[in-house]
Parts: C-alpha cells; sequence; structure tokens
C-alpha cells in the first residue's frame, strides 16, 4: 500500500547539505586542492596598490624573486597582453569597460592589484609580496561625491504629470536630504579562485553566483572559447552579491596558472576584499514630497547621486522605489552616477530598493508627522491599485494586509504617537514602521533531471546556493515533481557544465530555477508514467496517463492505489539504467502585462540612551507578501539574515576612506562594524504566503532582497519617535544622537 | 610574515636567556600574531612562554592579589576573589574582544596589546609608533577612535586596553623579571606616554618578562565597576569607557579612584575627578559636578571631538551606577 504523503515543498526541512557544511566536507573555492580535486597547487598573492591615483614608475621585484620557493613575480612590466575580448556579463554595468589585469601602469584606485606572486607556498608568496617594492607618480584621488574625478555620467530621468504644478498647490510639502554611506558584503568566505590549464582548457574552482559568468568572463579575457572553459563553484560561503561578477583575481589566478604552468591559487585576504570585489554605493538620496490635506501624494521629486568608478558606470534600481510604490500622478525622478578614483561599486541585497526606500520611507514619515497622521494610515492613503509607473495591475500585492498583521503583532494601536513619551529607565523606547519593496525578477533557467533504476533522482542546474538553502529547496520541488521522498532526490548545482541558470541573485533563484526545476521533473515523471502505460507487463498497462499519479516512488492509479508498481521495477523491466529528462522556464509576457513584487511592512522599536548616544534595537518584526513559501525553515533565515543586514544598515555598517590617498581604513572585521549576536534583539518575520502563479510557475516573489528593505528607515523612524531627533545619514552613531 | 625562529624554553631562565639575545616574547599571541601577520611585527626569534608557571591568581598575606602573567583574561574574569572584590576587573575582561580571544589571551600580553590605530596597522601609511619619525597619518587622518588625553604631534593613538584602566583605577603593580634582577613598577609608570618617542611604549628593559601584575589592599568596603561605550554591543574596543572604585563609609566617599579608556594614549587615571570626589557625599550633583572633570586638558581631533562630551558623561553615569543616589 502506499502511504499518503505530504509534499516536501512547504516543510521547514532542515538544509540537505547542512552534515557537509558543519563537518567540513563541503569545499569551499581555496579548499579543493585539501579536498583533493585538484593537486599541485602554487599559490599567488596580490600585490596592491598603496596610492589612489597615478602612476606606476617602477616595481622591483628583485628581493621577491630571490625568495627559495617563489616562482614568479607578475606585474604590468612582464604580463602578457591579454585579448580582452569585448564582453559584458548580465551583472556588468552597462557603459564602461572592466578592470584588465596588469595590462598598463595605471592606478585607478588604492588597492588596485599591481603584482602577482607566485610560491610554492602561501607563506613564501605572502612573504615575498611583502617585499615588492612598488614606486608610483602619484595624484590625490577624488573620492568624495562632492569632487568628481570627472565630468559625472548621463543622468538618467524619469518624469510623470506634471510636477511643478502640483508641488506649487500642495496643502504640504517637504523637501529632505538623506545620505548612506559605502557598505561592503563582508560574507564569511572571503573570495578565492584555483585555476588549472590542461592544454588549452581551463578549469576554474571560484566563489561565485554565476558559473556561466565567471566562465564567460575567462573566455573573453584569455580569447578562448567559452566551451574551453570549465567553472566549478559547489558552495558560497556567503555573497550577498558580492560573487556575481568575474572579478579581477580570477583572471589573475588563471593568468598566474598559465604563467607557471602549474594550478594557481588565489584568495584575497579580508582587507583586498574591501578593494577586490565591489560595494554598495556612497549615495544622496534629495527627495521632495508634496501631499494634500488628507495625506495623499500630489508630487514627489527624486534626485539621486551616487558614487562609481571611473571606468565603469554603476547602476542598481534606485528609481524602483520612487517610481511605484506610493500612488503618486506626478513624479520627477533623476539618478546620477558620479565617477571617483575607486573601484567600481556593485550588486548588494536589496540594491536599489534597500538605498531608496531609506530616503523614501524616512520622509514619509516625516510626513506623517506633519501631517499628524498616523504613519500607517499615510501609506494606506497611498496605496495605489495599478502599477503607477506603468499602469499596469499588480499580479498580487497584499501591502494592506502586512500592515493589518504586523500591527496586531506589535500592538501598533496603543502607541502614543507623540515623541519621547516612552521611557525605560535610561532608555527612550520608539517605535518605526516602513514599507518593503522589491521586483520579482525572472529569467530563463533550464535542467536535467535523471531517474535513476535504484528509484533515486539526480537533478541539475548550473545555479548557486551562497546560503539561501538552494541545495534544500530545490531538491524538495523536485522531489514533489519526480514523485520521491526527499532523501531519494539530490539536486547539484554550481558547475558551468550543468544546465544554465540566471545569476544566482536579485531574489531570482527560486522562481527561475525552481520553475525549471519544476518543468523539468514533471516531465521526468511523465515520461516514467508513460513507459508504464504502454509497457504491456505494467500493472498500469492501458491506463489513462492523467489518471496515474506517482507517490513515495510507487506509479499508482489516482482513484485505486493498489494498482501500480514502483519506479525500480519499471526501469528494471525494461532494461533502463535511468531515465532522463531536460526542461526548463522562459517567463512570457506577464512580466510586462503585470506588476509583480514582493512587500513587506517592516516594524522596529528601539531603545535610546540619549545621554550616551547608544541605540540599542529591541525588536524588528517584517510581514512579508512574498508568494509562496517553499520552505518556512529557510525563509525564516533568509529574512533574518536580511533584517540583520538592516540593522547594520541603520546603525554600524560604514566603509570609511580616506580622502588623502584613497586608502580604505576599516578594511578589517573589527573596525567595520557588522552586528554581533548581541545586538540581534527578537527579530522574527511572518509571511501571508499564499501563491502567486501569474509571477512564476511555482507562485514565488522572492524573498533574499525584500527583507533588507525597509529595515534601516523603521529603525531611523523609530529613533525618532524615541527621541524627537531625526537622523537623515546612515549609519545613526554615537556622535549623531550627542550634543544639543 | 617573515620567516622567524621559534623557541619554547622549559623554565623561566631559559626563557630569560633566550629574551636577553633579542627574542621577542609569545604567550596568547593574540596581537602579536595578527601583527605579524600584517608585518606591523617582524620578530627574528619568538620565544614562547605559555608553558612557563605564571599562571596563578593567588591572595597575598597583605590581602593583595597577585595575578600571574600567564593567566587568561577568562580565568581571572572568573576567578571568585577577582569576582567578589573588584567587580571592576571582571567586567573589564567580560566587556573585551570575545569569548575565544578571552580564553587565548593573557594578563601579561593584554597590557602589552599595541594601539588599534588603522595607520599603526597598515604598513604602507606614515606611523611614528611604528617607524619614528616616519609622520603621523592619524593626526590629519581618520581619527575617530584616537585619543584626546595625553597626545602628542607624534602620536595620538589609544591605549587598547580596558583591563589596563581596571588595572590603573586599583594602583596596580607590575612585577618585571629581567636579567638584572626583579623589579616593581606601577601600571601607570610603566606604559609610556608617546611624547616624540611614540615607539617606546613601556618601561620594559631587553629581555625583561612581566611575571605578575598585583591588586594592592584597598580599603573595605570597596564598590567598583566598569563601564564600556562603543557602537556595538559586543567585540568592539571602546569609545570611551570608565573604571570607577570608591570607598563610601558613613555617607562619605573616602577613597576614590577613576580611570577613563578608549581616549588617552594610555590608561588615564582621572584625578582631578577623584579629588572632587573624596570627602563628598554621594549625590546627582556630584556626580555631574566631578564628570566635568573628566576631559581636563583633552585635544578633540577632527573626528573625534565627541569624545570629550562622551567621556564626561560615561563618567557621570559609571560613578552613580556605582556610588548610587542615597
Amino acid at each position: 500500500m502506499t502511504r499518503q504523503t505530504r509534499p516536501a515543498a512547504g516543510t521547514p526541512l532542515s538544509r540537505v547539505d547542512g552534515r557537509l557544511k558543519v563537518t567540513g566536507q563541503a569545499a569551499y573555492a581555496a579548499e579543493h586542492d585539501a579536498h583533493g580535486a585538484v593537486r599541485g597547487v602554487a599559490h599567488g598573492v596580490i600585490v596592491t596598490s598603496t596610492v589612489g591615483r597615478g602612476r606606476i614608475t617602477g616595481i622591483d621585484t628583485r628581493a621577491a624573486a630571490g625568495q627559495r620557493g617563489v616562482l614568479k613575480v607578475i606585474s604590468h612590466v612582464n604580463a602578457p597582453e591579454l585579448p580582452y575580448r569585448p564582453w559584458r556579463g548580465v551583472p556588468d554595468p552597462a557603459r564602461g569597460e572592466r578592470l584588465r589585469v596588469f595590462q598598463d601602469d595605471r592606478v585607478r584606485f588604492f588597492g588596485q592589484p599591481v603584482a602577482v606572486v607566485v610560491a610554492e607556498t602561501l607563506e613564501i608568496a605572502w612573504h615575498a609580496a611583502s617585499l615588492v617594492r612598488v614606486s608610483y607618480d602619484a595624484g590625490r584621488p577624488a573620492t568624495d561625491l562632492a569632487s568628481p574625478a570627472g565630468e559625472p555620467n548621463e543622468s538618467e530621468n524619469y518624469t510623470r504629470g506634471n510636477v511643478d504644478q502640483a508641488l506649487r498647490q500642495a496643502h504640504v510639502r517637504l523637501d529632505r536630504t538623506y545620505r548612506l554611506q559605502r557598505e561592503h558584503h563582508n560574507p564569511m568566505e572571503t573570495h578565492a579562485t584555483i585555476a588549472r590549464w590542461d592544454g588549452d582548457r581551463l578549469t576554474v574552482w571560484d566563489k561565485t553566483q554565476i558559473v556561466l559568468n565567471t566562465r564567460a568572463g575567462l573566455a573573453a579575457d584569455f580569447g578562448i572559447p567559452e566551451a574551453s572553459v570549465r567553472v566549478i563553484s559547489p558552495f558560497v560561503g556567503g555573497a550577498f552579491g558580492s560573487a556575481l561578477r568575474c572579478w579581477p583575481h580570477v583572471t589573475i589566478a588563471a593568468l598566474a596558472a598559465r604563467e607557471v604552468r602549474r594550478p594557481v591559487k588565489v584568495a584575497l585576504t579580508r582587507k583586498q576584499m574591501y578593494t577586490g570585489t565591489g560595494f554598495r554605493p556612497v549615495t544622496e538620496y534629495k527627495i521632495t514630497l508634496g501631499a494634500d490635506q488628507r495625506g495623499r501624494l500630489t508630487a514627489t521629486v527624486h534626485d539621486i547621486r551616487a558614487e562609481t568608478s571611473t571606468y565603469e558606470d554603476y547602476r542598481e534600481g534606485l528609481g524602483d522605489v520612487g517610481r511605484m510604490t506610493h500612488a503618486t500622478p506626478n513624479v520627477r525622478l533623476t539618478y546620477r552616477t558620479v565617477p571617483l578614483d575607486i573601484n567600481t561599486p556593485t550588486w548588494m541585497r536589496g540594491p536599489g530598493p534597500a538605498t531608496a526606500a531609506y530616503a523614501i520611507e524616512s520622509a514619509m514619515d516625516e510626513l506623517a508627522y506633519e501631517l499628524g497622521m498616523d504613519p500607517i494610515e499615510l501609506r494606506m492613503r497611498n496605496e495605489p491599485d495599478r502599477d503607477p509607473s506603468t499602469g499596469v495591475p499588480f499580479s498580487t500585492r497584499r501591502l494592506r494586509e502586512c500592515f493589518r498583521v504586523g500591527s496586531r503583532t506589535v500592538g501598533w494601536d496603543r502607541r502614543n504617537p507623540r515623541p519621547r513619551t516612552n521611557r525605560d529607565g535610561n532608555w527612550l523606547i520608539g517605535t518605526g514602521v516602513a514599507v518593503a519593496t522589491y521586483h520579482t525578477a525572472r529569467a530563463a533557467a533550464q535542467a536535467l533531471a535523471r531517474l535513476h533504476a535504484d528509484g533515486t533522482a539526480t537533478v541539475q542546474c548550473g545555479t548557486s546556493d551562497m546560503g539561501p538553502g538552494t541545495y534544500t529547496s530545490m531538491t524538495q520541488v523536485a522531489a514533489d515533481a519526480i514523485g520521491l521522498q526527499v532523501p531519494r532526490v539530490r539536486f547539484q548545482l554550481g558547475d558551468s557544465s550543468m544546465p544554465p541558470s540566471p545569476p544566482h541573485g536579485g531574489s531570482m533563484t527560486m522562481a527561475s530555477v525552481g520553475s525549471a526545476v519544476q518543468d523539468t521533473c514533471d516531465k521526468l515523471r511523465r515520461q516514467a508514467i508513460a513507459l508504464a502505460v504502454q509497457d504491456p507487463r505494467s500493472p498500469l498497462h492501458g491506463t489513462t496517463p492523467d489518471d496515474v499519479t506517482v507517490a513515495n516512488g510507487r506509479l499508482h492509479l489516482r482513484d485505486n492505489p493498489a494498482r501500480g508498481e514502483t519506479y525500480q521495477q519499471l526501469l528494471a523491466r525494461n532494461n533502463r539504467t535511468y531515465l532522463e529528462a531536460r526542461g526548463g522556464y522562459t517567463p512570457g509576457d506577464e512580466v510586462e502585462r503585470f506588476s509583480t513584487h514582493a512587500y513587506g511592512a517592516v516594524f522596529a522599536q528601539v531603545a535610546v540612551d540619549e545621554h550616551l548616544g547608544l541605540v540599542r534595537v529591541r525588536q524588528v518584526h517584517g510581514v512579508y507578501d512574498a508568494g509562496r513559501i517553499i520552505n518556512p525553515k529557510l525563509a525564516d533565515s533568509q529574512a533574518i539574515g536580511g533584517m540583520v543586514g538592516g540593522i547594520g544598515m541603520a546603525l554600524l555598517e560604514h566603509t570609511i576612506t580616506d580622502p588623502r590617498d584613497g586608502r580604505i581604513v576599516n578594511a578589517n572585521m573589527a573596525d567595520y562594524l557588522v552586528p554581533t549576536n548581541a545586538d540581534i534583539p527578537n527579530v522574527s518575520a511572518i509571511y501571508l504566503g499564499g501563491d502567486d502563479r501569474t509571477a512564476d510557475p511555482i507562485g514565488v516573489k522572492g524573498l533574499g532582497e525584500v527583507v533588507i528593505v525597509g529595515v534601516a528607515p523603521a529603525i531611523a523612524n523609530a529613533v525618532f519617535h524615541a527621541t524627537g531627533r531625526r537622523v537623515r545619514d546612515l549609519p545613526i552613531t554615537i556622535e549623531s544622537l550627542l550634543g544639543g | 610574515m617573515h620567516p622567524f625562529a621559534y623557541t619554547k624554553p622549559a623554565d623561566t631562565r631559559s626563557a630569560l636567556v633566550a629574551g636577553a639575545r633579542g627574542g621577542r616574547y609569545i604567550a596568547g599571541g593574540t596581537t602579536l600574531v595578527d601583527l605579524m601577520r600584517e608585518t606591523v611585527e617582524r620578530p627574528g626569534t619568538l620565544v614562547d612562554i605559555s608553558g612557563l608557571p605564571l599562571r596563578d591568581v593567588r591572595t597575598g598575606e597583605r590581602r593583595e592579589l597577585r595575578i600571574g602573567a600567564l593567566a587568561r583574561m577568562s580565568d581571572v574574569a572568573a576567578h571568585p576573589r577577582v569576582r567578589s572584590a573588584y567587580p571592576v576587573v571582571s567586567q573589564a575582561l567580560e566587556l573585551s574582544a570575545s569569548a575565544q580571544l578571552r580564553n587565548m589571551a593573557t594578563i601579561g600580553g593584554n597590557i602589552m596589546q599595541r594601539t588599534r590605530c588603522t595607520y599603526f596597522r597598515d604598513v604602507s601609511a606614515a606611523c611614528n609608533k611604528r617607524q619614528r619619525g616616519s609622520g603621523c597619518a592619524a593626526l590629519e587622518g581618520y581619527n575617530r577612535s584616537h585619543a584626546i588625553l595625553g597626545t602628542s604631534d607624534a602620536c595620538v593613538a589609544t591605549h587598547p586596553s580596558d583591563l589596563a584602566v581596571a588595572l590603573a583605577a586599583l594602583d596596580t603593580v607590575v612585577h618585571l623579571l629581567g636579567p638584572d634582577g626583579e623589579r616593581s613598577l606601577t601600571l601607570t609608570e610603566f606604559l609610556l606616554r608617546p611624547g616624540s618617542t611614540p615607539d617606546r611604549e613601556h618601561d620594559l628593559r631587553p629581555g625583561e618578562l612581566i611575571t605578575a601584575l598585583e591588586i594592592p589592599p584597598h580599603p573595605q568596603p570597596l564598590r567598583s565597576g566598569y563601564l564600556k561605550v562603543r557602537d556595538r554591543q559586543s567585540y568592539e574596543f571602546a569609545l570611551t569607557s570608565a573604571a570607577v572604585v570608591l570607598h563610601i563609609t558613613g555617607g562619605v566617599i573616602r577613597d576614590a579612584r577613576v580611570a577613563a579608556g578608549g581616549v588617552g594614549t594610555v590608561p588615564w587615571r582621572l584625578t582631578a575627578v577623584e579629588r572632587r570626589l573624596v570627602g563628598a557625599r554621594p549625590s546627582d550633583r556630584l556626580w555631574a559636578q566631578a564628570a566635568a572633570e573628566a576631559s581636563h586638558g583633552a585635544r578633540p581631533l577632527r573626528h573625534n571631538g565627541f569624545k570629550t562630551e562622551l567621556l564626561e558623561r560615561t563618567v557621570e553615569r559609571q560613578l552613580r551606577t556605582v556610588g548610587g543616589t542615597p
């Protein structure tokens, strides 16, 4: 008899790779030599520039090269010219050219790679790298938005309605400027690459959120066919966007390996992570809100400036929130980037909306106080029926419900809106809210599934798992579609030889890869059913495929579970070692016909010790309309992680540059502050659940990004409620709350 | 990391011999190894003293507390006598570093730890402490965490230890053993202000070894406590801190010892604050008046001007916490 099974999707399954991770058996990028995947590895250590702008006038490598065990010192002086075929990866900025390693004497930012020392051991390479003497003809770099390194880049403009007229007629008008400092991802695992050449073929073990991008990038850099490059990345120890691009050190590893004719590993130090990968850019967001007496927004103006490098124009979705979150007939938005002598910023969790929401949701809170209106009520009065930027309907938008549930959870009705009214000893207590939105991105993905004769299945897609639990959630989707128990399904990822996947970022993996996996596994199940109903020896022979279902690896008639057989029986009798199916997902016109976003209402409670300038977060609760939740345990892990990131953004995180030479002065985990466990209080996420099948076949709207959006403004608004003091620069530090 | 030789002497005598030959002592290694990785420290020989019998914490005949130089931070923090008699010491220790570091780091190493000044720790920046005469990048650089007291034009780096602040308040004595025998001096004498020689951080002669720290007996009852103000709640060096030790009888403060951290180039005794307190009766007004003396002589820099006010507030808060309000 077949036992009735519960679908795997929707259950709080623990990570299928959890045991591997906690027992050290999961091989991360820098560990593949230790795990035996690649032998004879030499070690490359990068020497970085100690000026922020200028030219290299000399490199003295004699002392380094003279060390026993040093194989080679490579710099622009002796590096071969690399083809650097024109190429732009999906995560690359639309304008500009990627940094080319060791191709000229120009220094574009402090910390730029200027040489690599390759040696037999890491220790020798490190020591020799410290002996390389580089001289420069250096100038003072531009590192501040106020004094760019060149002409500002062309601005991105958006207008609807007649803003000026609406502002003239507005009952209330509010003009504010908010600033956010640079933030670095700081994943636990530092970036690393091992490269090995076999003739003209290149194999790379890399930390990446998209193996295909690294493959294409390396192929372009070295002028070889993509098919000659294989990129392997089974485990990623956190990335938050830092591993989306093919960074210079990846090319350096491959170049070094080619030069010394041996596999070479290049691992960035924590310090090198600050200039060797990207970051969330410094952004200044000027906002004007016009509203009528009843609190309806009549016009908004968004004037945004953000930093970028001199060689690439990095832009993110900074305009998204201003265009679509609140109903506003008249909107003007300008987004400029300012070139500076820095390395290129990049995607960092919630890119765009996380920054924009801080400005907009803080300004909305200020407007609520101007109007004497409850801040949630203000949002509710500006809830649009359709997407205000495109006029198309929402696939789903349940923000009102998010606020209803959240208000009930935190007891919002009991809140005295007046600032400074709640005290607990030395602490002033305040609460604040903010809206979170993030666009549901979807992209084409493919998968391959095999059902083996032993009744197990493997499913593959060249995606990544930087921490959300892709291995686990895909296993759940696959298990349900094939009709197997979770332990009998193995999901594989992180290899460019697997079916293609979009970037593992932008909260699109579950929607895109999940839909592809489901399609592929549906096909595999139907293939097995077809085989059974056509097989005269099968108990299911002659039945209608649609009447057959599979559970626990046993095919049977839906109406008569006793009539059926197992996958093993079916495959054995047909002499098949496996059945195989390929499938995929391609987003259709629903992407244009509907506006699809994940939404959230974020509630924060803070305590402020005014005398000492301390802010301590006491509670953060997020209520999310993110569509279907495939695994609530993983979702919590995602959501709490995102909220912790938001707490860091609000109160701690800040990359500090010395303007004299462009040096990052806090490029380590003692001085770049992220929240510790002690900083994280009662944090919880509530999901409305449901299912948005208009968004994508598996009904999810993406979760990883939306959960960091809105946290910082909710905290800043809570600080205002506690103290009556509005801080418009993040992070909110002790000095910003002292005095007065 | 530069190549180095390593030796682990079996007894104190051999350690002293190795030290006299120019070896650098290493115990927990939580500061030294970090700095070696950054090539800030380039010792030719490391003399591992972690096996020497200098771990005891014991009470002497005069009720003084003698803490072996190799006692671990975590052991001292948890020691029953330390907890009961000198909460200021336990608290300073437990608010330091992380649990893992406290399990490794020793008391002697703690007071020897070097500054967190970012320019000191970056060999590509100018630093008089690292290389005398090379200049001070912090003076006109990013100096939010730097000192406002005891600074010079050559150096504005803070002494990073919390424990040393508590020990300075308690008039702790440092016991040294060297090629010329034993000597003792107070912690305040032992740690040197930068002046024009910021590379000289201690009055430690070549080959000398810290054997113990001794907290002298104090009048009873003694109240004490440590307050550390920082951006996050754990694992961060102090922006400001205050160690307060009070002896109050008959409603009058008979003895007061107050020291500040995060603000000085060395742990900073606030003698002006102490003078205000002694002989007075606890009151909110007294705490405020006394704390107002805390920043006397402060020289704020571009990014740390807030520390002047924050120091006074930190001291005031901790005076009230320890001294109470009648």
